[in-house]
C-alpha cells in the first residue's frame, strides 16, 4: 500500500478506443464519475478503466465493480458501466440481473461470476494500484503516468 | 507545523459521542493523527473515506487513525453516519482549534485545520508529518503506509 508508480496499462486491463492513452480510476457509484462519463466515452482517447471502489461511501460499489467485472467475462463490460452510470437508481441485485439480461448475457453464468473470488481479487488490484498512486477520490485520471485533470 | 523527533502534545477531546479521548489513551502503539478543515465537505469527505477503505490495513500494522477538526461532537456524530465512518473523530471545538494550533496546523485566516498528517510513535513522540500546500489537497493513503512502513511498522 506504499506508494508506488501508476501500473502500465496490462493484457487484462479494460481499454477502449485509440489516441491518447489515458487511466481512469472510476467508482461506479460516484455521482460526480456519473456526470462526466458521457463525456469521457466521447473523447478522441485511448480509455483504461481502473476500478475504485469506495465502499464506505458507497455501499452498492463493491457490487456494481463485481457485475461489471462479470459482464467482461461476456463481452459486455463498456456496456454495463454505461447502463450502471446511466441509470443509477435501481442497483440492488434483481436489478443487476434484469440489466445483464437486458444485454443479452447468460443469467446464471453472470450471477455466478459475480460471486467469485477472482472477480473481486481483481477489482481490489485496481483499486489497490489507485491508491498506492495517491487516489483519494474519483474520478481520477493519469496520463504518461502522472496525474492529469479531467 | 510540529516537526518530527519532538514530543507530540498531548490533549484530550471529546469524540463523536461525546466520550473524553487523550493522545494518552493510545501509548504503546502508533497513532496517525489526521487534522482535516470541517465535517460535510465534499474534499473532506473524500480523505476521510479513502482512510475508512484502508482502515483494516492501518491497524494490521499496529496503528490507530483518528480524525480531528473543529467541529462539533455532534457534527462529526452525524458526519460518520452520512459517510459510514469507522474512524473516531475528536473534536477540537472548544476551545476552538487549540489541540490543532499545538500541532501548528490552525489556518488562522479560514479558522480551521490544514490537511495534515501527523504519526506519533509508541512513546508519544512524533515521527512523522506532512502538510497538503492547500485545504484542496488530499493527502493519499499512501502516504501513511510509507510512513508506517518508513518506521518499521509490522506487515
Amino acid at each position: 500500500m506504499t506508494s508506488a508508480e501508476v501500473p502500465p496499462l496490462g493484457p487484462d486491463d479494460h481499454v477502449t478506443g485509440g489516441g491518447r492513452e489515458t487511466v481512469l480510476y472510476l467508482d461506479l457509484a460516484c455521482p460526480g464519475c456519473a456526470a462526466m462519463w458521457p463525456g469521457l466515452r466521447e473523447r478522441k482517447w485511448r480509455l483504461c478503466f481502473r476500478h475504485f471502489p469506495m465502499a464506505s461511501k458507497h455501499p452498492r460499489s463493491p457490487a456494481l465493480h463485481a457485475a461489471a467485472e462479470a459482464a467482461g467475462r461476456q463481452g459486455r463490460f463498456w456496456e454495463m458501466c454505461d447502463s450502471l452510470f446511466e441509470e443509477r437508481g435501481r442497483v440492488d441485485d434483481p436489478h443487476l440481473w434484469e440489466r445483464a439480461e437486458r444485454l443479452g448475457m447468460d443469467l446464471d453464468r453472470f450471477r455466478a461470476d459475480a460471486r467469485l473470488d477472482v472477480v473481486a481479487a481483481r477489482v481490489r488490484r485496481d483499486f489497490e494500484s489507485g491508491l498506492r498512486a495517491g487516489v483519494a477520490g474519483t474520478p481520477a485520471a493519469f496520463a504518461d503516468g502522472r496525474r492529469v485533470e479531467l | 507545523m510540529i516537526e518530527p523527533g519532538t514530543q507530540a502534545p498531548a490533549f484530550t477531546l471529546p469524540d463523536q459521542d461525546g466520550n473524553d479521548v487523550s493522545l494518552s489513551d493510545f501509548a504503546g502503539c502508533k497513532v496517525v493523527i489526521a487534522f482535516y478543515p470541517q465535517d460535510f465537505s465534499s474534499v473532506c469527505g473524500d480523505q476521510l473515506s479513502i482512510y475508512q477503505e484502508v482502515l483494516g490495513e492501518i491497524r494490521e500494522r499496529g496503528a490507530e487513525l483518528i480524525g480531528i477538526s473543529v467541529d462539533s461532537s455532534h457534527a462529526h456524530c452525524a458526519f460518520r453516519e452520512h459517510l459510514n465512518l469507522k474512524i473516531t473523530l475528536l473534536s477540537d471545538f472548544h476551545p476552538k482549534g487549540e489541540t490543532i494550533k499545538a500541532y501548528g496546523a490552525y489556518l488562522e485566516d479560514r479558522g480551521h485545520a490544514n490537511r495534515s498528517l501527523v504519526l506519533v510513535d509508541e512513546d508519544g513522540a512524533v515521527e512523522w508529518v506532512h502538510e497538503a500546500d492547500t485545504p484542496l489537497e488530499i493527502p493519499g493513503a499512501n502516504l501513511i503506509f510509507d510512513a508506517l512502513a518508513a518506521s518499521g511498522a509490522s506487515a
